[in-house]
């Protein structure tokens, strides 16, 4: 395929993704407005306003980055897996398996159809936050460069775990038991310079405090953890699930008979 | 002359063991239009899955039209065109989706995929369907949609894995005049069935399969050629309560007014029935026992197993 016919085939997967969560909106783009919602009025208001401040902030803006980044993890993540499982079922995959589709123009349109929606969840959320706390950006590149690279980690880990899904099942195992708990213990919620020093170091094994934290640093200034560090981890995840995901397409793991 | 697929010793074998294909040959001429017979379980979807890359073979090497499916993937795949046995489209899109993406996915321009969208819609009767989910259609129309993805990038070589299986025989006969004129345009078409007469009424040459192997492969004359008897069916006018004695010709009384006479071949019909005047036996109507093909068939297949 010449490049050009690459990037027809791009971002033909890519409009197919969004015209997808766009027409199941309701499935889609509104769960996580209201569940952040709830969570703005629940933790940010209610029991906010009795905590009192957090590394200088009020609960309320300490709370805000880690729910935007949360609901750009699960939304991610979520695309993408739910979208590949659903064509894989349905073997509509093979319309493009037998197509002159490289793989890796497969791999990158999931990956930015899931991207797509994790930004689009981000921003709607960003917006009703508003209604809550005044927000400003503290340095706009780190907060745009996190946000992106985060999508993308989620997204791939999302392709992954639909290749290897057998079942319904096997999609929701990895959100219900590794990456909601990891959300809620990376640092959504509280900094982690409240807990025990040997609890911070197991903190710090959870890559998702990273992510949450150079965003909070973009928002507010504030950090448990070096940027630098962040960004460099998310570039590892990011390479390593990129070469994993291509390997797994090029041997048609659970794809080719 | 060009090749329009050539398979050279393609093996398949299962990771449970079962070897589905057994170091098979094959070629399809361009403009071909050949069948690809077998019983159940034969390897006719395997060695189409493996055409397409919908499988991965373990040996040999598949050419389409000189490209090698292994080392210029591209060029390979831009010449096929596969419509499969199940439907494997996303029901919940729109008809129109379907093709026009699949059109994206080989790199066509949007505005050429819907030109041929509405050209392959309109003339395989979907058009007015074209804004409805591809679940609300019925199944032969979703037959016809997998036909008009496959052909949205114009392959040289269209595959079709049991087009007609479940269609109603109306719409059987509207879909091999529909594949007869794209065939006659250029297009090759290899198509596997389980109807001996589609294959007969359709293509030129036949491969038949079994158990991985090839066993035949020529054209569907100098196959018909090998049969040396044909079983013929006579309707009586009057009751017969035994099996008439006929001079060189073996007969059996079905039913009273049904009887089978076997001729072999190059023999005359007019000697048959100045036998049967003879006999004062008067006829009513004459037919074949069965379709010529398909004992042809179950001989090639009965006898690839012994």
């Amino acid at each position: 395929m010449t490049l050009l016919e690459q990037w027809v085939s791009l971002s033909t997967i890519i409009r197919k993704e969004i015209v997808r969560f766009t027409r199941i909106w309701v499935q889609t783009l509104l769960p996580p407005v209201i569940t952040m919602t709830l969570y703005f009025v629940i933790f940010g208001k209610l029991i906010g306003s009795r905590i009192g401040q957090m590394d200088g902030f009020t609960y309320m803006e300490f709370v805000v980055p880690g729910l935007i980044m949360m609901s750009i993890i699960t939304n991610s993540y979520g695309n993408v897996v739910s979208s590949f499982f659903s064509v894989k079922f349905q073997k509509s995959i093979e319309e493009l398996l037998v197509s002159p589709t490289p793989n890796y123009i497969i791999l990158l349109g999931y990956v930015l159809g899931g991207v797509a929606r994790g930004l689009l969840v981000g921003v709607v959320v960003t917006l009703v936050s508003f209604f809550f706390t005044d927000l400003t950006i503290h340095n706009l590149p780190v907060t745009i460069g996190i946000v992106f690279l985060t999508s993308v980690v989620f997204a791939l880990a999302g392709f992954f775990n639909a290749l290897f899904a057998k079942t319904f099942d096997d999609i929701s195992i990895i959100p219900t038991f590794v990456l909601t708990p990891l959300t809620y213990l990376g640092g959504v919620f509280y900094s982690i310079s409240l807990l025990p020093d040997f609890w911070q170091g197991v903190s710090k094994l959870n890559p998702i405090l990273y992510m949450v934290n150079a965003f909070r640093y973009g928002i507010l200034g504030i950090s448990d953890i070096s940027i630098v560090s962040a960004f460099i981890g998310v570039m590892v995840f990011i390479v390593a699930l990129t070469i994993i995901c291509l390997y797994l397409l090029a041997h048609g793991t659970r794809l080719r008979s | 002359m060009t090749i329009a697929l050539s398979i050279k010793a393609l093996r398949k074998v299962y990771s449970n063991g079962f070897e589905a294909l057994k170091n098979i040959d094959l070629e399809v001429a361009e403009g071909d239009f050949f069948a690809l017979l077998g019983p159940n379980g034969a390897g006719k979807s395997t060695t189409i899955s493996i055409i397409c890359s919908l499988a991965i073979k373990s040996a040999g090497t598949i050419r389409i039209f000189g490209h090698d499916i292994d080392t210029d993937f591209s060029a390979a795949k831009k010449c096929i065109g596969i419509v499969p046995q199940e439907f494997n489209f996303n029901q919940f899109e729109k008809v129109r989706d379907i093709v026009i993406n699949q059109g994206g996915y080989y790199g066509l321009p949007r505005a050429l995929c819907e030109e041929r969208t509405e050209k392959y819609l309109r003339k395989l009767g979907l058009w007015d369907k074209r804004q409805s989910p591809a679940r609300s259609l019925s199944g032969g129309m979703k037959r016809r949609l997998m036909i008009a993805r496959a052909l949205i990038h114009e392959p040289k070589l269209l595959i079709l894995d049991e087009p007609t299986a479940g269609v109603d025989i109306e719409l059987r006969r509207s879909m091999w005049q529909f594949l007869q004129e794209i065939n006659q345009q250029g297009t090759t078409i290899i198509l596997t069935t389980h109807y001996l007469e589609e294959a007969e009424s359709l293509c030129r040459n036949i491969g038949i399969i079994d158990k991985g192997e090839i066993v035949e492969s020529t054209s569907i004359k100098k196959l018909l050629q090998r049969l040396d008897q044909e079983v013929l069916i006579f309707d009586l006018q009057e009751e017969l309560y035994e099996s008439p004695q006929l001079e060189n010709f073996q007969s059996n009384l079905i039913d009273s007014h049904t009887l089978e006479i076997v001729v072999q071949k190059g023999r005359s019909l007019n000697a048959v029935f100045q036998c049967l005047n003879e006999k004062g036996i008067e006829v009513t109507s004459m037919r074949n026992k069965s379709n010529r093909l398909e004992e042809l068939f179950i001989s090639l297949v009965e006898s690839s197993q012994e």
